[in-house]
């Protein structure tokens, strides 16, 4: 065992056992991060703090909830919602956290694809962010059934049912997810499983892993310009912190997103309060009925985009069926943001405004998933029913495309 | 300045997906509907016009209505009980104490007239269905007759406070018959069974119903439950716009009781995170002052 000199202060006497000076430099004070950035570099310690509340508000949620199909809407409705103190701030906590935090990885993933964040040695981080998105949809998804009102019943029993539809295993697979043949007790009891426990403890280790990710290949920044991190960072503690191109992430980077922070929970909290009703539908204080189907049913609105492109092929294209279509248009939305990386040809690291061809690329991108969330929640009928097959081909194309289209960029960029 | 123009553009592209996924796509799926009546023009059989006179209303009403209404208010008691009641009727007739309060004066003196087309049950109770409202039509009594009733209603009418209290006795009297509200223990006065064969199903309880209908739809929809859903056996109860505010009231009150807590709460919260803010950023702005 090593020789211990007797500790001087509580500081040294944690850094004798447990090295936190270096640990603090290595994590904070000399975590370099670029200078050039705006506040969409603040959306992953937004994302942070979300999943933290979403965390703390479920813990308090999971005390009274009850995961039974006879008590756990009035565990939900009654018991936290109106006899808990504060359980109903608990609760729309929760809800309307895990709605907005959909938008804010939304955003943090759309910032990455415009800044070409995903290539040049930061595949990992690409990947191991869309990990976690599929992870918090699983989250989402398990979560709304739970207080097993009229929409977590039939979005459960739509969504359960889509697996149907792959080929030879299909049936089984539906019954094996359900644990029955409808959804019912065994159903909301393994999803509540899955959101308590399973997802979130993989969640965990995918955002560890996803920061870790950051370390090697460093933050992109503002212009997609390389540097050298250690020259840049000894200019730094030299003392020439005007020039140098990096900032520590304490507490320079953190002090702006801090103030991200508290603009963005001013906005949190007033939907909290006073505008709750588009992460806690009115269709789901009606309990569950089984034998009572809704007039509409949709997903949350972060689903309605991949939604659509499964309903949007209706018909019958060369002897398949429209539903078979769909789901293979659905299967494809569902992995093609992680191929990104591979499919963007094109070596330039730069925002998309300064890409000839990918700057249409992108916007046609939002724009078609913005057509497709819309008409992904109203009812699939008429002109309707071809606006979404309109943009859910529209969907496949461009990611079909975009190989062809950054390609033909390098080879323009080459050029010159 | 160009994160501001950022900022602009999130803002746009995410108000224009919120317009479409909710206030447009919930106007798609539940078209605007005609305003509620709440004078009950549609029904015009009995001229209420003529003033009623109270005296002649309590003779009128002791020979024609007791042997099946109670009306506790007058010393008129149930005859038998709710079980027995229902087994005769289909459903417990409703206790008159409160109907002068509660319901309109031009549907009453409609809905004693001709009780099925004041309600709107016209598609449930006809020839073809072969099916007959409990309660027999009052067409051949003289339009003063009648009006002379709904003055003797009207007299004898309990007043209730305007308190949750209040708001309860007004939601018993026009909802408790058919209706559960089992967030406030209050089970519907007719049994289940019966109701389910007089209403063709079990009517739902009552108790999230603010939150899962909102206040908006209540306010037509208990003015005249065809407008919103056509076909349904739920009879327009001709409830007074006062009486249905106590009754929507009610409903708040019991289905989302911790509103004013939330609204206090917020406001404070929000105050709390605009300082919080705004040190943040005197904050920022000190820090990134030593690295511009």
């Amino acid at each position: 065992m090593a020789k211990f000199k007797k500790a001087d202060s509580m500081l040294e006497w944690f850094d004798q056992r447990l090295g936190v000076v270096n640990f603090a430099k290595v994590m904070m004070t000399e975590y370099w991060i670029p200078k050039n950035i705006n506040f969409l570099w603040a959306m992953g310690v937004l994302l942070t703090m979300l999943f933290t509340m979403l965390l703390v508000s479920g813990i308090f949620l999971l005390m009274y909830y009850k995961p039974d199909v006879n008590m756990a809407f009035d565990s939900v409705n009654y018991t936290i919602m109106q006899e808990v103190a504060y359980g109903w701030l608990f609760r729309h906590i929760h809800a309307v956290g895990a709605s907005v935090v959909f938008l804010i990885i939304y955003i943090h993933m759309f910032t990455g694809i415009y800044y070409g964040s995903y290539k040049k040695g930061r595949e990992m981080i690409w990947i191991s962010g869309m990990l976690l998105f599929m992870l918090f949809s699983a989250e989402g998804f398990s979560g709304y059934m739970l207080p097993w009102g009229q929409m977590s019943y039939w979005a459960a029993y739509v969504i359960t049912e889509i697996f149907g539809g792959i080929p030879f295993i299909g049936d089984d697979l539906v019954v094996w997810i359900r644990g029955n043949f409808y959804v019912a007790d065994a159903t909301l009891t393994r999803f509540f499983m899955l959101h308590v426990l399973l997802i979130p403890l993989a969640i965990l280790g995918a955002i560890v892993f996803h920061f870790y990710s950051l370390r090697f290949p460093h933050v992109n920044n503002e212009k997609g310009e390389f540097f050298d991190y250690e020259v840049e960072a000894e200019k730094y503690l030299a003392g020439d912190k005007k020039h140098s191109k990096v900032i520590p992430f304490w507490p320079v980077f953190l002090s702006k997103d801090v103030f991200v922070m508290g603009v963005f929970l001013i906005f949190f909290f007033y939907l909290v309060f006073f505008h709750y009703d588009f992460a806690m539908d009115p269709i789901n204080f009606d309990k569950a009925n089984g034998l009572k189907t809704p007039a509409h049913i949709y997903p949350e609105w972060y689903f309605l985009w991949s939604y659509e492109v499964l309903r949007g092929w209706f018909f019958e294209i060369a002897g398949i069926s429209g539903k078979s279509l769909g789901l293979m248009a659905f299967g494809f939305a569902n992995v093609i943001f992680l191929l990104i990386p591979w499919l963007d040809r094109s070596p330039t690291v730069k925002p998309a405004n300064q890409r000839p061809f990918f700057k249409y690329w992108f916007w046609i991108l939002m724009a078609d998933l913005m057509v497709l969330t819309e008409f992904g929640k109203l009812p699939p009928t008429g002109p309707n029913a071809w606006v979404g097959f309109g943009a859910s081909l529209t969907f496949l194309v461009l990611f079909l495309s975009l190989p062809f289209i950054t390609k033909m960029e390098a080879k323009k960029a080459g050029r010159k | 300045m160009k994160e501001f123009k950022i900022l602009a553009v999130i803002l746009i592209l995410v108000g224009i997906t919120y317009y479409g996924i909710e206030p447009y796509a919930h106007s798609v799926m539940h078209p605007e509907v005609a305003p509620a009546d709440f004078t009950f023009q549609d029904v015009k059989n009995v001229d209420t016009k003529l003033t009623g006179n109270a005296a002649n209303g309590k003779t009128l009403v002791e020979a024609n209505c007791i042997a099946c209404h109670a009306i506790e208010a007058a010393g008129n008691p149930a005859v038998m009980s709710n079980a027995d009641a229902a087994a005769s009727y289909g459903v417990v007739p409703p206790d008159l104490s409160h109907a002068g309060r509660i319901y309109d004066a031009n549907f009453l003196a409609n809905f004693v007239f001709d009780p099925v087309s004041a309600m709107h049950l016209q598609h449930k109770y006809n020839a073809e269905s072969g099916k007959q409202f409990p309660m027999p039509s009052y067409n051949w009594m003289a339009p003063q007759d009648i009006m002379d009733i709904v003055a003797y209603l009207q007299s004898i009418a309990v007043k209730v406070t305007d308190d949750k209290a209040g708001h309860k006795a007004t939601f018993e009297a026009a909802c408790g018959r058919c209706h559960n509200m089992q967030y406030a223990g209050i089970e519907a006065t007719t049994p289940a069974d019966n109701l389910k064969t007089y209403m063709g199903t079990v009517p739902p309880d009552l108790s999230q119903y603010i939150k899962s209908r909102g206040e908006h739809y209540l306010h037509s929809f208990v003015n005249d439950p065809q407008v919103l859903l056509k076909g349904t056996s739920m009879p327009r109860v001709g409830l007074t716009e006062k009486a249905q505010e106590e009754v929507i009231a009610y409903m708040e009150e019991i289905g989302d009781s911790k509103k004013a807590e939330r609204n206090s709460l917020g406001l404070w919260v929000m105050a709390y995170m605009v300082v919080f803010a705004f040190l943040a950023y005197l904050w920022k702005r000190k820090i990134w002052e030593e690295v511009h």
